[in-house]
């Protein structure tokens, strides 16, 4: 394996498993908060214990989430130190912001998790509500360095290529920032909320009558449902944005080869590189123009107007990019039947049993769209590391036998995934029961 | 007026107030290893509810300090993380192996063998990364982490760099011993056995710091330099030794908070010390602070951290005062 290989698979492996943490961490407290909330307002001890199974979920998934971001922190300059020796000082505003938001958020778990005697209930309440809000702004602030990464901004450069002069701000306000922080802050809300809901569905298949699962779901289902319906909204925009700004990026998402007026979009198919085609897809004639530019007429550059050696690797891009897209669908089919049978049945959470398992089965979903996004937007941006500027291969290390670290990465996060899958399991196997 | 100096300042601070707090957390996993006599289970009760509500966020100190280094310093950070890979790279996986086991632990099965594998883990990751951590000071101090040099081993793989990563061990284990004094107050048995460990460490930390400052005349010129024959050296060297000495005797007649706060003093002015002994070098002997990112980033970060500063504070002084102030347990 050569080395520029073995770094872009040990970030994408440390990327890969620290999102899942992260997005967890984010959307919990929302959770934990709203549970603890009901509990204050109702005093109904079954929102309490609630609150504090999820206080406990937290705390395993966010130890997790902030050791991974470390080394993920670290790995900027391990593995990408060109990149961090000219970009650092023009992202190093939102990275210190977010160090700000994520001291907060561990200050206020600390309190949350071992202040439950210690502090008053609504100073409780409210720590949990810093542990959410310092939380998302943490996830915002590190999407907006990510964001300047594909649409660089906010920065000049002197003759000899080196950086003149920088604008922090400009460069953390880049032109996909805005969308790409909307699009992924509704996505951690949106997978946490499938992905719990999902949990407590599963159990109550098996324990039906207790009201700990049914006001979990019934919570969980609210959360995400909303997050679905918006989440469309915010995708388009990143989709503008990813169209006036990374025009070959588009033609990977799409797998488009031609440049055209009235461009189809594109459903399933696999791109062929070799061949320069997209084989056996389903295309909706003139709606990429029309989603891409609001214009149906609208023409979109194909993939073969860029020279060969700027072009990301079209087949990863285009097929992680579809499995998104069909991951939304499956979780706006479960939103229209958990909103159509609250209606019918009169009754929130529903629990038929084929309901119940259309929410077990959709519960991963919003993670496996989130990786499945992330993986479109970083293998999209290649063969940049900054797009445009600066190549992935041009900011990799010059330490040699990378293939020996991504190992020893790969088998730390493979045995730390499992074990945490088995202390995540034990505490939601041991839930206490509340009669309906 | 120019930002190097003030950037500089701030970053050493950042680095002095780790030290002082997620630094001694590492010390707490150290006495977890060493806990031993007829309280030992009270010994380890007390080190995990010491640190249980408090690492995470020290911790983040860590953090501010490699971002401040990036967005002002980014030379230095290349340069720093590619001549210094396999100790940083390690640093890491104890971070990684510290912090999991310490919460994974709190939340497994309560039965023996479990904690105890966990409490291995938490415990030798513990000892591992300030050692990790010094090594990188070290070896960074002795001027080998050079521009144009791909030499990964013969950076560190030194007498000096461990001298420094065993007198870190060796201050967080000081650390942690002398502030569990404080925190095991209500349990006299308790607090005379982290009394002794804290003598014990403080001990070490003398003797370490002895071989260090010999083995810098030839490993760290510079260093060496700065604590033996610059303007301040002798000055530094009288506080420093007034306050090992003070904190030893405090210690000695149970003078318990006069003791924590000589020993914190004592490791504020021995971080501060090497930080300054190096300065205006933040990579000796190739890159000074005036290598750094452009003014108006610094002017920025500046006022960034200067803003965050105050709510920052407050919030860690409520955690503080709500966890460690006397009516708690």
């Amino acid at each position: 394996m050569d080395d520029l290989l073995a770094a872009r698979l040990q970030m994408a492996v440390s990327l890969g498993f620290h999102m899942i943490f992260a997005t967890i961490g984010i959307g919990m407290p929302l959770l934990m908060v709203i549970a603890e909330g009901a509990w204050l307002r109702t005093r109904e001890p079954v929102w309490l214990e609630l609150a504090r199974r999820w206080g406990k979920g937290t705390a395993i998934v966010f130890v997790v989430g902030a050791v991974s971001g470390t080394v993920l922190s670290f790995e900027l300059g391990l593995l990408w130190p060109a990149f961090m020796e000219h970009a650092g000082p023009i992202i190093g505003m939102p990275f210190s912001l977010e160090g700000f938001a994520f001291f907060f958020e561990a200050i206020f778990l600390g309190i949350y998790l071992y202040g439950w005697q210690r502090v008053p209930a609504v100073a409780h309440w409210l720590a949990g509500v810093g542990v959410w809000v310092s939380g998302t702004l943490s996830g915002m602030f590190v999407v907006t360095a990510n964001a300047w990464m594909n649409t660089p901004a906010g920065f000049t450069l002197a003759p000899d290529g080196s950086v003149a002069t920088v604008d922090p701000f400009a460069a953390m306000m880049n032109p996909s920032a805005f969308a790409q922080v909307l699009h992924m802050t509704v996505a951690a809300f949106l997978a946490t909320g499938w992905l719990v809901a999902g949990i407590h569905a599963w159990l109550l298949l098996s324990d039906r009558d207790n009201a700990f699962h049914r006001r979990a779901l019934a919570l969980c289902l609210a959360v995400a449902t909303t997050c679905t319906v918006l989440q469309p909204i915010t995708g388009h925009r990143v989709g503008r944005a990813v169209a006036e700004n990374q025009p070959v990026k588009l033609a990977a998402l799409e797998g488009l080869w031609e440049s055209q007026r009235r461009a189809p979009f594109t459903l399933g198919g696999w791109p062929d590189e070799d061949a320069e085609i997209t084989r056996y897809a389903i295309e909706v004639p003139a709606l990429l123009s029309w989603v891409a530019f609001g214009d149906a007429d609208a023409e979109v550059m194909g993939l073969k107007d860029v020279p060969a050696d700027e072009r990301p690797p079209v087949a990863v891009v285009h097929v992680a990019y579809q499995t998104m897209l069909a991951t939304a669908a499956a979780m706006g089919a479960t939103s229209v039947a958990a909103v159509v049978l609250a209606f019918v049945r009169r009754r929130v959470p529903p629990l038929d049993p084929w309901f119940l398992k259309c929410v077990v089965a959709t519960g991963p979903l919003g993670i496996v769209g989130i990786e499945a996004g992330w993986t479109a937007t970083e293998v999209g941006r290649q063969p940049w590391i900054v797009y445009g500027w600066m190549r992935t291969a041009d900011a990799v290390t010059p330490v040699p036998n990378l293939a020996i670290t991504f190992s020893l990465v790969v088998a730390l996060y493979v045995g730390l995934g499992i074990l945490c899958l088995v202390l995540l399991r034990r505490q939601f196997l041991n839930s206490p029961s509340f009669p309906a | 007026m120019s930002p190097e100096p003030i950037v500089a300042g701030v970053l050493a601070t950042v680095l002095v107030v780790y030290e002082l707090t997620g630094g001694a957390d590492f010390g707490g996993g150290v006495w977890e290893l060493l806990a031993s006599g007829p309280r030992r289970r009270a010994q380890r009760d007390a080190i995990a509810s010491a640190i249980g509500p408090i690492w995470e966020a020290n911790h983040v100190w860590l953090i501010l300090a490699l971002v401040i280094t990036f967005a002002s310093f980014p030379r230095a950070f290349a340069l720093i993380s590619t001549a210094l890979h396999v100790p940083l790279l390690l640093l890491l996986f104890g971070v990684v192996l510290r912090g999991t086991a310490f919460v994974f632990r709190a939340y497994d099965q309560r039965d023996d063998a479990v904690q105890a594998r966990w409490s291995a883990i938490f415990a030798a990751a513990s000892v591992f990364c300030p050692v990790a951590l010094g090594v990188v000071v070290g070896a960074l101090a002795s001027g080998a982490v050079q521009l144009g040099s791909l030499d990964l081993v013969g950076t560190w793989l030194r007498p000096f760099p461990f001298a420094v990563g065993f007198l870190n061990l060796a201050i967080v284990s000081f650390l942690a011993a002398v502030y569990l004094t404080l925190d095991t107050r209500h349990d006299p048995p308790l607090q005379e056995d982290f009394r002794r460990r804290g003598l014990w460490a403080a001990g070490a930390v003398f003797v370490l710091a002895w071989i260090a400052f010999c083995l810098a005349r030839d490993g760290a010129p510079e260093v060496w330099h700065g604590l033996w024959s610059s303007r301040w050296a002798l000055p530094f060297q009288v506080a420093v030794a007034v306050c090992g000495v003070g904190c030893i005797a405090a210690l000695w007649t149970r003078s318990f908070l006069l003791a924590r706060d000589l020993a914190a003093v004592q490791v504020a002015l021995v971080v501060g010390g090497w930080a300054a002994s190096q300065y205006p070098f933040v990579v000796p002997p190739d890159l000074t602070v005036h290598e750094a990112a452009p003014h108006r980033v610094l002017w920025t970060l500046l006022a960034v951290l200067g803003a965050g500063a105050l709510p920052l504070l407050a919030a860690y002084g409520w955690m503080v005062w709500i966890f460690k102030r006397d009516d708690a347990r």
